[in-house]
């Protein structure tokens, strides 16, 4: 594969040391006379903490500290704001509110002793009644979890609307035809391949504090560490090297890295920490857990007029959600999807319960996961009941292309879109008449066939900072490109890579920009002592925000080439053009052949040539991006399943993906992106979960329980691509990470319970396990986020 | 990161010697060979043996073939070698399709047979294909070896006649011409464990069932069999309504538990259907 000088496919610059097995985890940083620490967990969802003997643990020869609770609440340091600006505890002082909570730090010479050390702290442990179903929280008599909160009598942690419920209610007095249906999104958790970690290095002397960690937002975890435990923010360097993963659950700061920074100042050693498989399943952020119920006003005739929902979010024992501070629930409101609606509204109850914290993780875009999935199933909740094909039905909703921008009732603006040609692709790859036939065949003969449609649209890359911040950090972004002498670029960018290939695109946007390959530029990230402040990755924002500062700053090193190509040219910096061609970019005297190179002209910038007034010499520039709103991106899923009637196993014979993500930076990137995504939508619409027993014992915490899917099945993936610019970001691209994990989960179980329809069966929950398959044929479905009896 | 207690190791260098190791340690010494249930539980310190005896050295336990009109597994052939084997998918279509189905490429490069066997989880595949054609185990201990029919082999759920210092040699299936067997699983997800699976063997004399046999795992079934529905389909023809009245008596005779997996009326029920089905393709198998 050929390097572009701009967009196109190349291979990625940063898997040379990955195939190589040279990148560097934080599990690969080793210092010497480095300690290891290890958390004990409460085996229990909710108890009172009696006592709590570490003098066994201290005697072990090779333990060099017991941290707990008692000495944190010493340092001030026993609870953490959460990124909701609820409180969470770091070590458990008074209560354990989850089963695997933090309850004490062991630091030891070597991780089998720090482990060894765990089975000789002694905990007593009062137990109490659980909440465990998110459904009876706010029951008279429910056991109040967070009782550390002054004057607490209830469960409940926020109530938050959106829309015009007075407008939406009148639609629906009068409609001719209403659907109602309660669905479950439920709790599942991203499961990355690298579990969390930490390695803490506080030297003394200096006063530096150094936290290797892989966090998607080394420079928030910078300033929350100076808020949180008074360390001069200058004197705190996050190094967030590579990752294996995060899809938002690294965005958070978790116990662990609090302790391992604790157990370095405390011990004058660096501390690693790094969890294990079931310790990250158990506690660190899950996603999802909303208990919703949709309406659908329509016309008989097949028009959607409005759409209500109410919404009981469970968000564990501490709100610790990751999101904008005015949104509780996300972007969840972005509910009506991609269709022309006359009004529609929203009510979400967030609850506490005895559950692990989180709440937006998993690539889920702020909630709009759940509220693409709410939208997608009452469309083909809605089909089934006017007797209508579900691809004519969203056909005749969407948006058309002419109403962008469109203002949607629940106050989003989105940019852009052609929406019915995205569709219609979809459905041409797919043959969806001739599935259509063959379905009917089938049915024919008893076999079980379904097509499930999804159609989805984003609102990715958060976002404009007069209404987007989190705990008052506003969402932009800088960024900083220094050109050298001899025309090769450093770009320094605040988000960090958790495999995305930032450091293959980024560098390709300099290229397009300056008229350099991409293999002249290197991309710098995830260390904030070499990098701008910025908010980080997650939201799919690293290609509409950072993206947008790689380009805008490029843009401005242009205009300052500009001025020294005037210098060396003797014109007017009017009269230049800026031109790329094969060789590369210029600035060349309009209507002349004469003009400079970009390396010609970072050369003169950096020599003796003299410049007239006011320009400064050198190329250099950085810019702080501020999104004028969020982008769009937006596409059309279709899946074709075949189901087994006599076992209940679902078989993904087909997937047809459509994504549009505006213009393309990498489309191998994008393609890569979308085969995960769809990979994570088959799992969770088949497979994984996260489901509790009534004490609260997690049913899930190993990979033997939470199924990941795997390329058996997973079926060969057919893409395709519409391409509608952003109008304002400055290439016209648009965030994909996500997309597909948003977009997938519902066009998997739309087409199992069109398999399904010859049963009459119109809604089941995730995961489609076999055995809910069954009972779903058998009308008796299972409630999947409770253990099955 | 899980690591497990501390514990000694020790490679046997015969067969003789792991025999002398298992002595020496007593009854909290382990054998280990694929390691590959033992391995996780000791680094989630579920199990914590003394010592380990690593016996993946010893090739007088990986023999496979036939000897005269028996089929002879050694202890420590793996699942790989006994998925790749023609002989083995050429009398037993059995083994070969529960080992398609056992986990992943990667486990069945170094699990065992034996290791499987001795693991007796209620839950394990080559069980119920063992308890379907009838195998013998062969156990050896300092007093010298005896044969145990498979059908005794497992005394509960991670238990086995197996005592603490002796070990499992192998596995003894008898060949008879024309019999037709046949595996049926349903799993979560590729590797899992079944939710449900069920094996059958029969072997037809003058169009009738001369012969039957029913595995069944994961559905507590007492000895991974059902000899009520077994018993049921001597001397009759394998036909529709006799291979479902079968499979329906089997399905009566388990005691499933309900789990993540699934409840116990899906349980019962994918235990008469895949017996079914089993029955059905093994019938088709069988000669005559």
């Amino acid at each position: 594969m050929s390097t572009p000088m701009g967009f196109g496919r190349m291979h990625r610059k940063e898997d040379a040391r990955f195939i190589r097995g040279r990148g560097s985890y934080v599990d690969d940083v080793n210092l010497p006379g480095m300690l290891y620490g290890a958390i004990l967990r409460s085996p229990h969802a909710h108890a009172r903490i009696v006592s709590i003997d570490t003098s066994a643990a201290l005697a072990h020869p090779k333990v060099k500290a017991v941290i707990t609770g008692e000495t944190l609440a010493g340092l001030n340091l026993a609870w953490m704001p959460t990124l909701s600006a609820d409180t969470q505890a770091v070590l458990a002082t008074d209560k354990v509110r989850f089963q695997g909570q933090e309850v004490a730090f062991v630091v030891a010479e070597d991780r089998y002793s720090a482990r060894d050390a765990l089975e000789l702290i002694d905990v007593e442990y009062e137990a109490l009644d659980a909440v465990i179903d998110a459904r009876k929280s706010l029951d008279e008599g429910a056991p109040i979890i967070r009782d550390d909160q002054e004057g607490r009598a209830d469960n409940k942690i926020f109530d938050w609307g959106a829309g015009d419920k007075d407008a939406t209610d009148a639609v629906f007095a009068q409609a001719e035809v209403t659907v109602a249906q309660d669905m479950l999104y439920p709790r599942v958790h991203p499961a990355p391949l690298e579990t969390c970690g930490a390695v803490a290095d506080f030297d003394k002397v200096t006063g530096k504090l150094t936290v290797w960690c892989p966090t998607q937002a080394p420079h928030a975890h910078r300033t929350l560490y100076a808020l949180v435990a008074g360390l001069p923010e200058h004197k705190i360097r996050v190094i967030s090297p590579d990752i294996g993963g995060g899809f938002g659950g690294k965005v958070g700061i978790y116990p662990g890295y609090v302790c391992a920074i604790v157990g370095s100042i405390v011990t004058g050693k660096p501390v690693k920490w790094m969890e294990d498989r079931s310790e990250n399943l158990m506690s660190t952020a899950f996603a999802r857990d909303y208990h919703m119920r949709g309406e659908v006003a329509a016309t008989r005739d097949g028009r959607i007029q409005a759409i209500r929902v109410k919404v009981l979010a469970d968000h564990g024992a501490f709100n610790g959600t990751a999101q904008p501070t005015k949104f509780p629930a996300g972007f969840f409101h972005v509910f009506t999807g991609s269709y022309d609606l006359r009004a529609a509204h929203c009510e979400v109850t967030g609850v506490y319960t005895n559950k692990a914290p989180g709440g937006v993780a998993y690539a889920c875009s702020f909630r709009i996961t759940e509220a693409v999935y709410l939208v997608e199933r009452m469309i083909d909740v809605l089909a089934d009941e006017l007797g209508v094909d579900a691809a004519e039905l969203r056909m005749k909703n969407l948006l058309r292309s002419e109403q962008f921008p469109y203002t949607s009732p629940t106050g989003w603006e989105y940019d852009s879109g052609d929406y019915q040609k995205t569709l219609q692709l979809a459905m041409d790859m797919a043959g969806y008449d001739a599935l259509r036939r063959e379905q009917a065949e089938k049915r024919e003969r008893g076999e079980l066939m379904g097509i499930g449609i999804s159609f989805f649209t984003e609102a990715v890359g958060a976002g404009p900072r007069k209404h987007m911040d989190i705990l008052g950090l506003g969402m932009a972004d800088g960024a900083e490109l220094r050109v050298h002498p001899t025309g090769k670029a450093v770009l320094r960018v605040s988000c960090q890579s958790q495999g995305q290939g930032h450091e293959t695109t980024f560098a390709q946007i300099v290229g397009a920009e300056l008229g350099i390959s991409p293999d002249d530029v290197e991309v710098v990230h995830g260390d904030t002592d070499q990098t701008p402040f910025g908010l980080g990755t997650y939201g799919s924002r690293s290609t509409p925000v950072s993206g947008a500062a790689t380009a805008m700053v490029a843009r401005k090193v242009r205009e300052r080439a500009r001025q020294v190509a005037a210098a060396m040219l003797e014109a007017s910096p009017e009269d230049l053009e800026w031109t790329v061609d094969e060789a590369g970019g210029s600035w060349t005297v309009a209507g002349t052949g004469a003009g400079k190179s970009i390396q010609e002209i970072a050369l003169a910038a950096h020599s003796n040539l003299e410049l007239p007034e006011g320009v400064e010499g050198h190329l250099d520039a950085t810019c702080v991006y501020n999104p004028p709103n969020l982008t769009y991106p937006f596409g059309a899923y279709i899946c074709v399943v075949d189901v087994d009637p006599g076992t209940g196993q679902v078989k993904v014979r087909r997937f047809i993906a459509v994504d549009d993500c505006g213009v393309r930076i990498n489309p191998m990137i994008v393609e890569g992106q979308v085969h995960g995504g769809l990979a994570d939508g088959v799992g969770m619409a088949l497979m994984q979960l996260m489901a509790f027993d009534e004490d609260g014992n997690h049913l899930g915490a190993s990979f033997m329980d939470y199924l990941l899917p795997t390329a058996m099945e997973c079926p060969s993936w057919e893409l395709g691509e519409t391409v509608t610019p952003s109008p304002h970001h400055p290439i016209g691209a648009k965030g994909v990470g996500e997309s597909a994990t948003v977009g997938s989960p519902p066009a998997v179980v739309n087409a199992v319970l069109d398999a399904l329809r010859p049963y009459g069966v119109r809604h089941a929950d995730m995961p489609l396990t076999p055995a809910a398959v069954w009972r779903a044929i058998k009308g008796d479905p299972i409630r999947t986020d409770m253990a099955i009896t | 990161m899980q690591v497990p207690a501390s514990f000694e190791y020790e490679r046997a260098e015969s067969v003789p010697h792991a025999l002398e190791l298992l002595e020496r340690y007593g009854e909290d010494a382990r054998l280990v060979a694929g390691g590959h249930s033992l391995i996780p539980m000791m680094k989630l310190r579920l199990a914590q043996p003394d010592a380990l005896i690593d016996i993946n050295g010893l090739a007088e336990l990986s023999h496979l073939g036939v000897d005269g009109d028996t089929l002879v597994i050694g202890a420590l052939v793996r699942h790989a070698a006994l998925l790749a084997d023609e002989v083995v998918g050429t009398y037993f279509p059995i083994f070969h399709e529960a080992e398609r189905v056992i986990a992943d490429p990667v486990v069945r490069n170094r699990g065992t047979v034996g290791g499987s066997l001795c693991q007796a989880d209620p839950s394990e595949d080559l069980s119920a294909a063992f308890a379907a054609v009838r195998a013998e185990a062969v156990i050896l201990g300092p007093g010298g070896s005896r044969t145990v029919p498979i059908r005794e082999f497992h005394v509960g759920p991670y238990e086995t006649v197996v005592e603490p210092g002796e070990i499992l040699t192998e596995l003894r299936v008898p060949i008879r011409p024309g019999a037709g067997s046949a595996y049926e699983k349903v799993e979560r997800r590729v590797g899992d464990w079944p939710v449900a699976a069920a094996g059958a063997y029969l072997r037809l004399d003058g169009g009738v069932i001369a012969e039957a046999g029913i595995g069944l795992t994961a559905v507590g079934a007492e000895h991974f069999t059902a000899p009520d529905a077994e018993a049921y389909l001597i001397g009759k023809a394998a036909e529709e309504a006799v291979l479902r009245e079968a499979a329906r008596i089997a399905a009566e005779s388990c005691e499933p538990q309900a789990d993540q997996r699934g409840p116990v009326d899906y349980k019962r029920h994918l235990a008469g259907e895949l017996t079914y089905r089993a029955l059905s393709r093994a019938a088709e198998r069988s000669g005559s």
